[in-house]
């Protein structure tokens, strides 16, 4: 009996050991599902919908993942994390990858073992104020009340603006952006502080709109871009370049809309014929089929379309592309080629 | 007979006896309990051990001295976004113990208040008691945290009404006598400045506070001894304050009051007492006060009637019968459960981060944790914190208990 006790651990032991250590892909499809942590909720980023649907900028990388992975890009569980919970599940392996308005610093991406695989959106760190607060610039915020939330880069950066300029504030930290939003809206904080694709998020979510503004000051440098753990290389390289064949896929004018027919025979333009799989072994190399791309873009839509449908100036939202245009018309989307 | 229950008899020992024989059964279950629970660590360390991020990352303290980064909001002591972690870890505890102390003061008087009045022979005072009883301790006390939050939030009258309006006009609001404003805020309210010479006065109020115990020594021996009633409140007043306000005079008044005034934003100088504060104070003070009249109620109940009723016959009136004769001996059955009650409070600030409230879980094992992802250690020094602290309410608080004691002579 004593021996079958200590075969009994040693398999868990073993078993846990090896889970551990498994690749991620395989996990995935094993699962057949992709554990995706999102936010817990931002207007045009990620938030359920009527229907209790996740849509959104950052969910779309999700889906676009699971559909080049598993072919399907209704195979996502979402996760909703906190600013202070995502590492700790994505370090844990509760979630196979993090597309969470993220920002790419030097110490997650060393010190926190993870690996940024790109930036989906390049972000600054602005302020909101009620207008009747008489303020147009962030110089004259001397002594004010600002809401932030708590263990985000966000947090950092308002400390460095504030001492560096020489003036005082009372930081307000809060949990989550939606109680965030709540405290500024009841007064409790004058100001409110985050990226500024998410103040206009919420902004456009409020009751009276106009009675808000954003103050022209952008106080940090914000690439936001999904995340994988250290050490798995291969699982990195896919959500790269599913990420990247969504860029490209718009710069090559693959949409949506004409994918199939383009992914139904080799055409003309070699890069498009490489990045759907009519010519070369670009899907083996990563351990997928050679549909991969065709299947990401059908799904959600190339990097255009998803920033379009979710927060560009047709939607609530309406943020402009700015920076986050392609390269080839004065942004800094870029894809590196498929070859 | 002998024989048969002989323990050394030539068959000696058989392994079936370890689960047939009564003597040996409790060792032997207990034996594999033992194993078990080994196993069990054992894994649970080997995991640890061959964690893949954990070789990686290593356990390492350094992080504590690196700069924090963040700015806290309230500091008991001065802090700059510039100084280390372990600095803003510190304000954390500083924060925790105050909220600690405030709930544990308050809810002992809560406590004490609602358990009385429950034994009250007034129907209606009695019944609003077991209500608030019932009500209070039946709710988790997050939710009541959140609860006086939000209402502190949206039933104050907002700052901004508070604000001089540019075109000079008269705000709409003022401060109340000049010195107070419950705003969504905060509350603000005065504050004690000392000039050059606070030391002198600060070393004479404590001062003070001895002469009101070495009044009360006196007066109790006074009783004892002589028989004679010597009055204790109001000549422990006048120690307590009359020393203060004549070395104050004398030193030329350094000694003041700072108003708030009115900044660009929001009120300069005095002091804020902040949403957060109030909400966890409060909602953990009635929250646990309710707990607290359950055991003052209990305590009460154990003391005989008779005890009441032949302190009446001696002649006592009702408050001395309370005060001389029930309450020592309900304090008996009150302390034990009270210190748990206490240590509850302690662990339940860790709630603090609901309402953005600057406590250790907060700084340390918040924003700390999640900036220098080093989850393990600032994990483990909480636990540290809060296991240190516990012990030492406990330690206290047991110390007192003996000295309420039944002595047995």
């Amino acid at each position: 009996m004593k021996k079958s006790v200590l075969l009994g651990t040693l398999t868990v032991a073993g078993m846990a050991a090896a889970g551990a250590s498994a690749a991620t892909l395989e996990d995935v499809q094993a699962r057949g599902s992709l554990n995706c942590g999102v936010t817990t909720g931002v207007p045009g980023f990620a938030e359920p919908d009527a229907d209790g649907v996740w849509q959104g900028f950052d969910v779309a990388v999700c889906r676009a993942v699971a559909a080049a992975v598993l072919g399907d890009s209704d195979a996502v569980t979402f996760v909703p994390t906190t600013g202070k919970t995502r590492f700790t599940a994505l370090a844990s392996g509760e979630i196979d990858m993090l597309a969470r308005n993220t920002t790419w610093t030097f110490s997650r991406d060393t010190d926190l073992k993870f690996d940024f695989v790109g930036v989906n959106y390049y972000d600054g760190q602005g302020f909101m104020v009620p207008t009747d607060l008489g303020v147009s610039s962030a110089t004259e915020l001397d002594g004010a009340t600002v809401c932030i939330q708590t263990g985000t880069t966000t947090e950092l950066n308002l400390a460095d603006y504030f001492r560096v300029n020489g003036m005082s504030y009372e930081p307000v930290p809060i949990e989550t952006g939606a109680e965030a939003v709540q405290q500024f809206l009841a007064g409790a904080c004058d100001v409110y502080t985050t990226d500024r694709s998410a103040l206009a998020a919420q902004r456009a979510g409020f009751e009276s709109p106009d009675s808000y503004m954003l103050l022209p000051e952008v106080v940090s440098k914000e690439p936001l871009g999904p995340l994988v753990r250290h050490g798995d290389s291969e699982w990195a390289d896919i959500v790269r370049w599913t990420l990247n064949a969504l860029i490209s896929a718009e710069e090559l004018g693959i949409t949506a809309g004409n994918v199939e027919e383009m992914a139904a025979a080799a055409g003309d333009n070699p890069e498009i014929n490489r990045i759907l799989g009519t010519e070369g072994e670009l899907g083996s190399m990563i351990g997928l089929e050679a549909d991969w791309a065709k299947n990401a873009i059908a799904a959600v839509g190339n990097y255009g379309e998803i920033f379009d449908q979710n927060i560009g100036d047709s939607t609530a939202i309406g943020l402009a592309r700015g920076l986050n245009a392609q390269y080839t018309d004065g942004g800094l989307i870029y894809s590196p080629p498929f070859r | 007979m002998t024989t048969i229950t002989d323990p050394h008899r030539a068959e000696g020992f058989r392994v079936s006896q370890l689960i047939n024989d009564t003597r040996y059964r409790s060792y032997t279950f207990q034996f594999i309990a033992l194993v078990c629970l080994f196993l069990a660590f054992g894994w649970l360390i080997n995991n640890a051990i061959n964690n893949p991020v954990l070789q990686e990352v290593g356990i390492d303290f350094g992080y504590l001295q690196a700069p924090a980064g963040y700015d806290i909001n309230q500091q008991p002591i001065p802090y700059t976004s510039q100084d280390t972690h372990l600095r803003a870890s510190i304000i954390g505890a500083i924060n925790t113990l105050i909220v600690a102390f405030l709930s544990i003061v308050t809810a002992t008087i809560f406590g004490v208040i609602a358990g009385v009045l429950r034994l009250s022979n007034n129907w209606i005072i009695s019944k609003l008691m077991a209500v608030y009883v019932e009500i209070f301790r039946n709710i988790p006390v997050l939710i009541w945290i959140i609860i006086i939050f939000t209402v502190a939030a949206n039933t104050f009258p907002p700052i901004s009404e508070f604000r001089l309006p540019r075109d000079g006009s008269d705000p709409d609001r003022t401060l109340l006598l000049g010195m107070f404003a419950a705003t969504n805020q905060g509350v603000f309210i005065p504050r004690l400045t000392f000039g050059g010479m606070g030391w002198i006065i600060a070393a004479t109020f404590i001062a003070s506070v001895a002469g009101v115990f070495g009044w009360r020594a006196y007066a109790r021996k006074e009783l004892y001894e002589k028989g004679r009633e010597l009055p204790v409140l109001l000549p422990a007043l006048g120690i307590l304050f009359l020393p203060v306000i004549v070395v104050n005079l004398v030193l030329g008044g350094p000694m003041g009051l700072e108003n708030p005034e009115m900044g660009r934003f929001r009120f300069e100088g005095g002091f804020l007492l902040r949403p957060s504060l109030i909400a966890l104070w409060f909602a953990l003070s009635i929250y646990t006060g309710a707990f607290i009249a359950e055991n003052v109620r209990a305590g009460i109940l154990a003391i005989s009637k008779g005890q009441t009723e032949a302190a009446a016959a001696l002649g006592l009136r009702p408050g001395r019968i309370m005060s001389l004769v029930v309450l020592p001996q309900a304090l008996r059955v009150i302390i034990p459960p009270l210190i748990s009650q206490y240590l509850n409070i302690t662990k339940n600030t860790s709630l603090a981060i609901a309402v953005g409230y600057m406590d250790l879980t907060g700084t340390l094992g918040g924003i700390t944790l999640n900036q220098t992802g080093r989850a393990l250690e600032c994990i483990m020094l909480l636990m540290l914190f809060y296991l240190t602290f516990s012990l030492a309410i406990s330690a206290i608080m047991n110390v007192y208990n003996r000295s309420v004691m039944l002595k047995e002579r």
